[in-house]
């Protein structure tokens, strides 16, 4: 699997695109930093566009990259290779890369501006590991769905259409369902639409550790009055990892039973 | 070396192979051949495992394949359509490969063979289908393996290198090692192949030499004993 880590990541380190990706973070960082003068609002602000932004770019180049590679898979299937050390080193190639453009594109423009000798570092630090971690499953959920459909406009009007769900029409269900049904007791309902969300659990999470009630939103509220912040920090952070280990099973699941 | 029980496949509604048996001994040259759609490609793609049948058994080397991979360590492939990543070089192409098989190579008499020198350090997106299909060829014929597979190897390939193709062929059949081979050009299989197996609606209808074929056919003809399987059957 390793060797094919190694391809995928090379392959994509010499794109044009992961070069983009690093240099729009980069430029993000830095115009933020210079207009707010202020770590941890900065921290705030790249908090409301990585949570949009984030999965969104993992979903394309998870689509993307899985159809642009479709000969190179080919190849490789015939090779002396397991299948699942086929499709898992493209995945965490293309995750890997992705990750590394959000983590040092980032990263340098807080640490010149003296982030090590700020206190926000844990709360940057974990708006970098939720960053990852959204990488880690929009990226598997786009491979599940390229893996699925061979029709590519399809795979990518799938995969487009379950970021845009996650990221918005969620949300906006979520809402409906609170005042249509407000005179019930919502609290477990909330806390469970939370957990089937990775866009709003990241955000939940953030915002837990952020501690800054004005910014949490209706669901947020619920979470954090429900657990206490240690306690829904912790839980947030283990439905993540199911959230990338469950798919990540599911693509190797449907990698072994497919014809090529 | 192979062994093909019972083998059954279908692609939702269309049944390609249905109880295909086949049985290949050591050495020689197979040529698989059948009309288009008779199942040549399934049944080689699911004894390289990219294709997995719904029943049926299949072994190499005397070992059962399924959810195995080691095995294709000892089959070479030459796919069909030669497509390769194109953002590579030829030389980074043969390098990965090299690479991921991890066994001694010998490609360099093969570029010579072929010309393929001043190709080395161009995109694989760039080149033509001929040579593209030259840089299958060595990959292929780089490593030494008892099996290998050759799907439609001819393919857009100049008669000198269809010449040395033939040589190639020949020279691995000394080593003792067995080559399966599909074409639609008879000629091509007349010159190379031992035996023949014949596909028809996802079953073996015919092996044998090609004397026997003749025979059977009461042709003299290798082409028209080819085409008269396909029409007594469809008029039968």
């Amino acid at each position: 699997m390793l060797k094919i880590l190694k391809y995928s990541f090379y392959d994509l380190m010499r794109s044009r695109w992961s070069y983009v990706y690093f240099l729009f973070y980069l430029v993000l960082g830095f115009v933020l930093l210079f207009l707010n003068n202020d770590v941890s609002k900065a921290v705030i602000t790249l908090m409301n566009i990585i949570i949009v932004l984030v999965p969104l770019i993992g979903t394309i180049f998870g689509v993307m990259y899985y159809y642009n590679s479709k000969e190179f898979t080919e190849l490789l299937l015939a090779q002396p290779i397991k299948r699942s050390s086929i499709f898992l080193g493209q995945y965490f190639g293309v995750a890997g890369s992705l990750t590394l453009s959000l983590v040092l594109g980032l990263g340098i423009p807080f640490v010149l501006y003296g982030l090590f000798k700020s206190d926000v570092i844990f709360n940057f630090t974990l708006l970098l590991i939720t960053g990852a971690f959204l990488t880690l499953i929009f990226t598997v959920l786009a491979f599940i769905i390229a893996i699925s459909n061979e029709n590519k406009i399809k795979g990518f009007g799938y995969a487009v259409l379950t970021w845009l769900f996650l990221a918005v029409i969620y949300d906006g269900l979520f809402l409906m369902s609170l005042i249509i049904f407000e005179e019930y007791p919502l609290d477990s309902l909330s806390l469970g639409a939370i957990l089937f969300n990775p866009i709003d659990l990241a955000r939940t999470l953030i915002l837990l550790k952020l501690d800054i009630s004005a910014l949490l939103g209706y669901t947020g509220a619920v979470f954090k009055q429900f657990f206490g912040t240690n306690l829904g920090l912790f839980i947030s952070m283990g439905v993540l990892i199911l959230w990338t280990v469950l798919p990540i099973g599911w693509l190797t699941f449907k990698a072994k039973h497919k014809d090529f | 070396m192979i062994q093909v029980e019972s083998l059954y496949k279908k692609f939702g509604k269309n049944k390609v192979l249905e109880g295909l048996d086949l049985h290949i001994q050591n050495g020689g040259i197979f040529a698989i051949l059948g009309p288009n759609g008779s199942g040549k490609t399934t049944l080689i793609k699911a004894i390289l495992g990219m294709v997995l049948p719904n029943k049926g058994k299949i072994s190499v080397l005397g070992d059962s394949i399924k959810n195995k991979w080691k095995y294709r360590q000892e089959i070479e492939y030459l796919p069909q359509i030669a497509n390769f990543p194109g953002n590579l070089k030829v030389k980074e192409l043969i390098t990965m490969i090299k690479d991921l098989r991890n066994k001694p190579s010998e490609e360099s008499h093969l570029i010579t063979l072929f010309g393929l020198e001043p190709f080395l350090d161009k995109k694989l997106a760039n080149l033509s289908g001929g040579t593209k299909q030259k840089v299958n060829i060595v990959l292929t014929f780089m490593f030494n393996s008892p099996i290998i597979i050759l799907d439609e190897p001819t393919n857009g390939l100049d008669p000198q290198a269809v010449i040395h193709l033939k040589e190639l062929i020949q020279k691995e059949k000394q080593k003792g090692k067995t080559i399966l081979v599909t074409s639609h050009i008879m000629q091509f299989v007349e010159e190379v192949a031992d035996n023949i197996v014949y596909l028809l609606e996802g079953k073996i209808y015919f092996k044998g030499s090609i004397a026997e074929l003749m025979k059977m056919t009461d042709q003299v003809d290798f082409e028209h004993a080819i085409a008269t399987i396909a029409n007594t059957k469809t008029n039968a």
